[in-house]
This record gives structure tokens, C-alpha cells and sequence, in this order.
């Protein structure tokens, strides 16, 4: 393949049109149309995470986002029979910055899904009883055990989260929260969460597929128009500077076969100067056989199994993550000095030209595959929300867009220098329980729960 | 004026919509080519799939199907793996590859203007691979290590295990990475012999689904795999779907996992083939038991409970005859309770809690109002419609199942949940702590547990 491969005649540009107004009470509405298909994406972000909680009250925001599924005063009998019973598929999440809610359904459905959004911003408390809070809280704990405690590596992040901030700050914890504090919530406290965070001043609504703007934003007032505005939360709490001043070892001992070794370094917050370029890097470095270290790791010296790396973006400030587990026998020492000795190279050299051309080709085609469906997770209605709640601008599509397109070997090379720094990390060596001997030397065990 | 709260508003009909229509061609050398012009994106998204999946394994050479597919993109001609997945990534291009129990499948998705590129090398790494020994060897050390990973990993070591209880030595009883011993006998050899054997035009159907006319895309498949020749002559001997599986016992099978925080279960029996023209009324059937958030399973385990974070029953669908599962993860202590609320919902369905008209509506709505959703991305459409090859189902299909499944009524889902979903039958498998657990399940009358080590 040639250098003409990747810059052949670009067809359209991606583009994410769309129109917005802000109701009377502050809820912002976004539409975009697209009537390829007749359905409609209904989706709501909240501008609250797990970053809104305090210490020993945390998992509060995802237990929260549990009980909008449960019903709401004007139909009490739960949020998921009417939808599936109109052929709509639904779910929500939540991250330390966000919560989301979405439907697809048809486009006849589209009064049905506005009336139950719109009753569970406005009017959830009546439905919440202690019986569905104690439920719902069993079934986090529940997912907690199936998706953290019972999963190999599952508790790594949590060790890394809480390493990389101090105790006071919201993103020393995981969104899924401590067993305790989830043990400890009392129906009272969702009352309070409501008030302050589930109202349509802090909320974002979009609606995107087959239908009629102006039709789309009479309904939009219609069913949300009469909720009460609320005050937009105030800023969070203070909390200490997040930095790590040194590289940081740790050890955790976990039911898993083979070692594996996490590197952690705080990085710019999602859409700041640095973040996309290290996004970039995480790709060059470790993502898939055409990084240099799945190339120097698992092709040539086979000393690794898997390797990967992300720029976890998010409001406060991001973490960028490098995990590699070893092939059996093989130490992680041995392992930790080729990726050391790798980001040393890149940091110093910067990204050759045929990495770059390779990095534009991604990017241009990774936001074309973006905008191939309205709905659900990481379609156009979420990501139209997800501009507008962290920029205050729906059409920030083609400025993120711009972003990758502007990166320049020089630029990754430069925002690697600046935040990639070996001697400012937390390394966590994850071996077998019983074997603290094979994480790296000088590793501090930590129990996390 | 505000919204009338005092009931939910009515939900209108769903508009018309045209499903794909399918051409049909097929090449001199025998590959079936299936195109349909989807006109959403720029993006064209194909599917190359071969007849042949982990069912094809030769008995002792389990993994063999697998690791082959996994060997394709090692390299081509001069090309190295690292070559081969350049070229992709140069063109923005994203590969992957599925093994299922009776099919490969090879798919691409690629900027419409860059397709010719990405068609031209997936031809060359699928056609003549290089598979090299070198390659070979590291390939199938990062599968045993896997394998390894594994036994660590539930959901996996549950797979495994229930595939296993449900039909022994059958061909459909083990998972697409194979076992271990099978897994360090293979060779290199082996890998080139399956795929001269397997990988023949004869054998395979290719989809092209995007933004381009049915000749356009034909000429693409036709200047990618024109030159794809039959290797030696199909030999692959009965295929698994018609080998008739084992007639094993309902049985309680434990993999100890000490201190585990949760069981993670499976519990069920062989039911049913995908071409049983029950197929409708079983859809509703699962739907009505446990396929989805709203059906009773979960809502007795979850919503009621609060045993699990979500609990499912389906149909794992294949050629030959399927099994019919219930698939959770339970806390430790809810493991027994689970398992009997599990077994008396399977008996209810037919017995003593036939589905209600409200149930009968809601099921059959949900599996057929918003079907159109199915077909928004090029890639949804590639893959539905290799399903249709791989089902042998007509091109029709997508035009009828509304209809078809609107007509299933409810004596027909009692029926069919009377004939293919006993709780009598179905075998319990826990991945989960033993010791904690023993107790609870000794009323549940299977007597004595069958213990399976983690790579059963």
C-alpha cells in the first residue's frame, strides 16, 4: 500500500447537521433528521456522574440511574413494558461525568417514549419505594460482583483510580461505587440527588431519525415544556489537585493465570489541548498489529499476550492507560523495560510520516462509521448530546473532526513528552494470588473491595 | 397546553418500509454472490462466509477451524501479518472474523471509494494465505494461552462446560478455540490441509451491502474472487448438523470455584434446529420466558429478586438441533433459589401459567414492531442476509416474518414450550464455590453433582 492509498479522492465530508432551541425552563433539544430508516433515537444526558458523589456515598449517581427504570408517578408499573410492547429497544449509563437514557422506537412510538422520558425527569419520586430501592440496590451489587469481583483484572481500575487521586477528589472512585457505601444509601438520599440533579436546566434532550423538526420540537415542548426548570447544580465541590509526582508502584493479587501490567498517567481533560493527540498515540503504541508494541511485544519477542492502550477522556481531567499481560514465564520487568524503552523512542522521535498518513486514513473513515446510526450508545443522538453537554455545542462534530486533522507528528510527540513521563505514573503489576514475587520490584500491595 | 398524564398516548401503526431486496448472482467458479444497494453512508460492508465452522473440526483436532481463520490474515504473497493489517488500517478499513458451530465468517467494512482496495487484499489473504510454520507456532501458542486465561474467566468456562454436558463427543461440543491437548497436536500441515479442503468458492457466499448499484458491487465481487479456484475435492464427510447428538441425562454439574462472589449458571437441554417450522412460535415462546428485559425470568430473578443483574434464556441456533438455555450470574447465596425458580418457569410456560393475551401482545409487538431497526447500517444488512445463506432461508424472509410472527397464537407457544422446553430435562451447570453451595442444591433432586474440572 502507498502513500496515495491513504489520501485517494475523499468523498462527502462527515457532517452531523442538526437543529437546537432551549425551552422555556432551560432544557436543551437538538433534532436531527434522518429518514433513512423509520425509526427515532430519544436521548437524554444528565449532567451528573459518579463526580457528584461523596466519599461513602459513592455508586450513588449508577444506583440512581437503576431506579429512572422502575416507573414514575403517572405510570408506576415500570419503564421497560410499554416501549418493548411498541418494538422499542432501550437502556441507560453512567460515568463519572454523565448519565445517559435512550430509546429507539419506531416513529409511531415517538409520543409514547417523549411521555415517559418526560415523566421520569418530572415526576419519578412517587414511584420510588423502598421496596424497588432495596431491590435495585441488590441488583448493582449484584452487577458489581458479576462485572468487577468475579472477573479476572476486574479490580485493577479501581486500585489505579484510587492511586491517581486523592480521596477527596470525585474520580478517586469507580462509577459502580464501594459494596459498603452502596449498603449504606438510604431511600432519603435519592430524594435529595432528584432535586438537585433531574431537572430540565441540567438536562440535554435529542431526537434524531425519521421525523419532522418542527413537529419534533412542539412534541418536545409539549411533554417537557410544563416540567419546573430547577437551578442548574453550582459548581463541585473543591477537592485536591489530582498529580503524581513520581512513578508510583503498586501490587494487587488476583484469581487470574498469567501477570499483567497496568501503567496509568494523568493526561488533559476530554476536548483540551493534548487529547486528541494522545488518543493518537494510544493507537501508535498499542492498538492492534500495526502498533509498535504489539509488533515489539507479541510478534517479534512474544513476550506478551495482548497490549493496549486509550486516552480515557473525561470532564475534570483524563487518564491515559497502557495494559499489557505477560506470556507465561515471561517476567514483567523484562516487559515493562521494552515499553519504557518504546515510549522513550517515540517520545523522543515523534510518529514517522507513514504512521501519521495511517492515523488521517482511521480518522476520516472512524467518523464516517460514527454517523451510521441514530440511536443508542455512540450513535448521532448520543454523541450530539455528549457535544452539547461538554462543549455547549451540538455542532462540535466537525471541530473534533478537526482536531485529528490537524495532529501533526510533532504535536503527538510533544503531548507524549508532556504527560507520558516515566518517573510521574502509577505502575500496577495484577499477578496470581499467592505470587507477589512477579510484580515489578518495589511494588506496594493494596487491597482494593 | 401541558401533556394528558392520565394515560399512556396511543401508539400509531409502523409505517411501510422497504426491506432489502437481494441480488442474486453467482461466478464461474461457483461462489455465491448476494448484493443489495443500501444508500445511507459511504460505507460498503461485506460478508465472505464459508460453510464450515467449529462443527467441522475433525474429532481430536479441536480448534483446527478456528485457528485457521485466525492464520488468514498472517500474511499473503510478500506480505507479512503486520503487512496485511497496514494495508487495512491504511485504508481505514476494519476486518474481523467470527467461527460459529457451522459457518466462517469473513467481513470487511471499508469507505466506499477505498472497497476496491480492501476487496483485493481480503481476496489475496483468504485465497492464498502464506501459513507460514513461524507464524503458525506463534499463533497457536497465543491460543493456548488464551485457553489458558480462560479458566479463569466464568461466562467461559460455563460455555465451555455447557456445550460439553449438552453433547459430549457430538461435533457441536466444544467451542470454536478448541481444547487444549487437540490445540499443542496441531500442526501447520493440518491448518493448510483444512483450508485447501474447506475454504473453496463452492463452499462460500459473499454479501455486499452499501451505497452502490447491484452491478457495481458484482463487478467488485467479481474482480476480488474470480480468481478463486476449488482447492482439492470437497471431502468434509457429514456435516455436524446431521450427526445425530448423544442422548446424555439431565444432570447437576459443578465447576468449583472457591470464595467465587457469584454462580454463574446455565441451565437447559438440546431443543430444537433453526429450520423446525416451529421456529415463529418459539420466538414468542422466549420472548414470553426469558429472551428479553420485560419476560419472566427476568423479572422474577432481577426486577422481583434482586438475585442477579440480568438473566436470559435463548436459542444458541444452528443448523442441527440447538440448545435451549437459561444464562445468569447469581449471587452466591441466591445460587439454589435460582436455579428453582428457573426450573419451575420453564414447566409454568406450559402448565400451570399458559402466556396471558397481555404476554402473547407484548411478545410478539416487541419481536416485530421496530424490525425495520435491523437494517439501518450496510453491516446489519451484510449479515443478515449471510444468515439467510447460511439457514438456506428465502430472500423473502424479511418481507414475511412480520406477518409470520404476528400469526403465532397462543396454543401454538404452549405447544411448542410443551415440546421443547421441559424442566425434567434440563441439565443445571454452576460455575461457582462449591463448598458454600453444596447444601442448598441437595432438595433440588439431582442427587449428586458432577464435578468438571475448569477445562471440562
Amino acid at each position: 500500500m502507498t502513500q496515495a492509498a491513504a489520501q485517494g479522492g475523499r468523498e462527502a465530508d462527515a457532517s452531523l447537521p442538526f437543529v437546537k432551541h432551549t425551552l422555556a425552563n432551560g432544557l436543551d433539544v437538538i433534532v436531527h433528521e434522518d429518514h433513512h430508516v423509520p425509526i427515532v433515537a430519544l436521548n437524554v444526558w444528565y449532567h451528573v456522574g459518579s463526580r457528584n458523589e461523596r466519599p461513602g456515598r459513592t455508586g450513588f449517581a449508577h444506583l440512581f440511574e437503576h431506579l429512572m427504570f422502575e416507573g414514575s408517578a403517572h405510570h408506576d408499573t415500570g419503564y421497560f413494558p410499554p416501549l418493548q410492547r411498541a418494538g422499542a429497544v432501550l437502556n441507560g449509563s453512567t460515568n463519572t461525568d454523565r448519565t445517559n437514557y435512550w430509546e429507539v422506537v419506531p416513529t409511531g412510538a415517538l409520543d409514547l417514549a417523549l411521555w415517559l422520558e418526560s415523566d421520569r425527569m418530572g415526576y419519578l419520586l412517587p414511584a420510588v419505594t423502598e421496596q424497588r430501592f432495596q431491590t435495585q440496590r441488590d441488583v448493582v451489587l449484584n452487577e458489581r460482583r458479576q462485572n468487577y469481583e468475579n472477573r479476572p483484572y476486574g479490580l485493577a481500575l479501581m486500585a489505579i483510580a484510587a492511586a491517581l487521586y486523592p480521596e477527596d477528589h470525585p474520580y478517586h472512585w469507580l462509577t459502580i461505587g464501594g459494596a459498603d457505601d452502596l449498603r449504606a444509601m438510604r431511600l432519603e438520599d435519592v430524594r435529595e440527588f432528584f432535586r438537585t440533579y433531574y431537572h430540565p436546566a441540567n438536562a440535554s434532550l435529542t431526537l434524531a431519525g425519521d421525523l419532522d423538526a418542527g413537529r419534533a420540537f412542539e412534541l418536545a415542548n409539549h411533554y417537557f415544556g410544563e416540567l419546573p426548570a430547577g437551578a442548574r447544580p453550582g459548581p463541585a465541590p473543591p477537592s485536591s489537585a489530582a498529580a503524581v509526582g513520581r512513578e508510583v508502584r503498586l501490587l494487587l493479587e488476583d484469581r487470574v493465570e498469567l501477570p499483567r501490567i497496568y501503567m496509568a498517567w494523568h493526561s488533559p481533560a476530554i476536548f483540551e489541548d493534548g487529547d486528541a493527540d494522545l488518543d493518537l498515540s494510544a493507537d501508535l503504541l498499542a492498538n492492534g498489529k500495526t502498533s509498535r508494541l504489539y509488533r515489539t511485544l507479541v510478534y517479534e519477542r512474544r513476550v506478551a499476550l495482548d497490549v493496549s492502550a486509550h486516552q480515557n477522556s473525561r470532564e475534570l481531567s483524563s487518564f491515559f492507560l497502557l495494559v499489557a499481560t505477560a506470556a507465561p514465564g515471561q517476567p514483567l520487568t523484562d516487559i515493562t523495560t521494552l515499553i519504557d524503552l518504546e515510549l522513550r523512542r517515540t517520545t523522543d522521535e515523534g510518529p514517522s510520516g507513514a504512521e501519521m498518513d495511517r492515523a488521517r486514513a482511521q480518522t476520516e473513515a472512524h467518523f464516517m462509521y460514527r454517523l451510521q446510526t441514530v440511536g443508542g450508545f455512540g450513535g448521532k443522538s448520543d454523541q450530539l448530546n455528549a457535544y452539547n453537554v461538554y462543549r455547549g455545542d451540538p455542532g462540535y462534530f466537525s471541530t473534533d473532526l478537526a482536531r485529528y486533522r490537524s495532529a501533526t507528528s510533532e504535536s503527538v510527540r510533544g503531548a507524549m513528552q508532556r504527560h507520558l513521563r516515566l518517573d510521574r505514573r502509577v505502575v500496577l503489576s495484577v499477578v496470581p494470588r499467592g505470587q507477589p514475587s512477579l510484580a515489578l520490584a518495589g511494588s506496594e500491595p493494596v487491597s482494593v473491595c | 397546553m401541558p401533556a394528558d398524564r392520565s394515560h399512556l398516548p396511543e401508539v400509531a401503526p409502523d409505517p411501510p418500509f422497504r426491506f432489502p431486496v437481494v441480488g442474486r448472482h453467482r461466478l464461474a467458479n461457483g461462489l455465491l454472490v448476494r448484493t443489495i444497494e443500501h444508500h445511507t453512508m459511504p460505507v460498503v460492508s461485506c460478508v465472505l462466509q464459508i460453510r464450515g465452522g467449529a462443527g467441522a473440526d475433525p474429532p481430536g483436532e479441536e480448534g483446527l477451524a478456528a485457528i485457521t481463520a485466525d492464520m488468514v490474515d498472517e500474511g499473503t504473497g510478500p506480505l507479512s501479518a503486520i503487512d496485511v493489517s497496514e494495508g487495512f488500517a491504511r485504508l481505514g478499513a476494519e476486518y474481523d472474523v467470527e467461527v460459529g458451530p457451522d459457518a466462517t465468517s469473513f467481513s470487511l467494512t471499508a469507505l466506499s471509494h477505498f472497497v476496491d482496495r480492501g476487496l483485493s487484499l481480503l481476496a489475496d489473504i483468504l485465497i492464498r494465505p502464506s501459513l507460514r510454520e513461524h507464524d503458525f507456532d506463534r499463533v497457536r501458542t497465543l491460543r493456548l494461552d488464551r485457553l489458558r486465561q480462560l479458566k479463569d474467566v466464568p461466562p467461559a468456562v460455563a460455555e465451555r462446560a455447557f456445550l460439553f454436558l449438552m453433547y459430549g463427543d457430538h461435533p457441536y461440543g466444544h467451542l470454536p478455540i478448541g481444547t487444549e491437548p487437540a490445540l499443542r497436536a496441531c500442526r501447520a500441515e493440518r491448518v493448510a490441509e483444512f483450508h485447501s479442503r474447506v475454504f473453496s468458492p463452492a463452499r462460500a457466499t459473499f454479501v455486499l451491502a452499501g451505497p452502490l448499484s447491484h452491478e457495481r458491487l458484482l463487478d467488485l465481487a467479481a474482480g476480488a474472487f474470480s480468481r478463486w479456484t476449488s482447492g482439492s475435492p470437497d471431502s468434509t464427510g457429514t456435516e455436524a448438523a446431521n450427526v445425530e447428538p448423544p442422548d446424555l441425562p439431565r444432570r447437576l454439574a459443578i465447576v468449583p470455584r472457591a470464595g467465587a462472589a457469584q454462580s454463574e449458571l446455565r441451565i437447559g437441554h438440546l431443543s430444537a434446529r433453526r429450520d423446525t417450522p416451529d421456529y415463529p412460535a418459539l420466538l414468542v415462546m422466549n420472548a414470553v420466558l426469558g429472551g428479553q428485559f420485560v419476560s419472566r425470568i427476568n423479572l422474577r430473578l432481577r426486577e422481583e429478586k434482586g438475585y442477579t443483574y440480568g438473566a436470559r434464556t435463548g436459542f444458541d441456533w444452528r443448523r442441527g438441533v440447538a440448545p435451549f438455555a437459561l444464562q445468569a450470574s447469581v449471587h452466591t447465596a441466591a445460587t439454589a433459589d435460582a436455579i428453582r425458580d428457573t426450573l419451575t418457569e420453564f414447566d409454568a410456560i406450559h402448565l400451570a401459567r399458559p402466556p396471558s393475551d397481555e404476554e402473547m401482545a407484548l411478545a410478539r409487538a416487541s419481536l416485530t414492531r421496530g424490525y425495520a431497526r435491523n437494517f439501518e447500517t450496510a453491516q446489519q444488512v451484510a449479515r443478515s442476509v449471510a444468515q439467510l445463506a447460511l439457514y438456506d432461508l428465502p430472500d423473502t424472509y424479511f418481507e414475511e416474518f412480520v406477518p409470520l410472527i404476528d400469526a403465532v397464537e397462543q396454543g401454538e407457544v404452549v405447544r411448542a414450550a410443551e415440546r421443547y422446553v421441559d424442566g425434567a430435562r434440563a441439565t443445571t451447570l454452576v460455575v461457582g464455590d462449591d463448598q458454600a453451595i453444596a447444601a442448598s442444591l441437595a432438595p433440588l433432586g439431582y442427587g449428586e453433582p458432577q464435578i468438571l474440572p475448569p477445562d471440562a
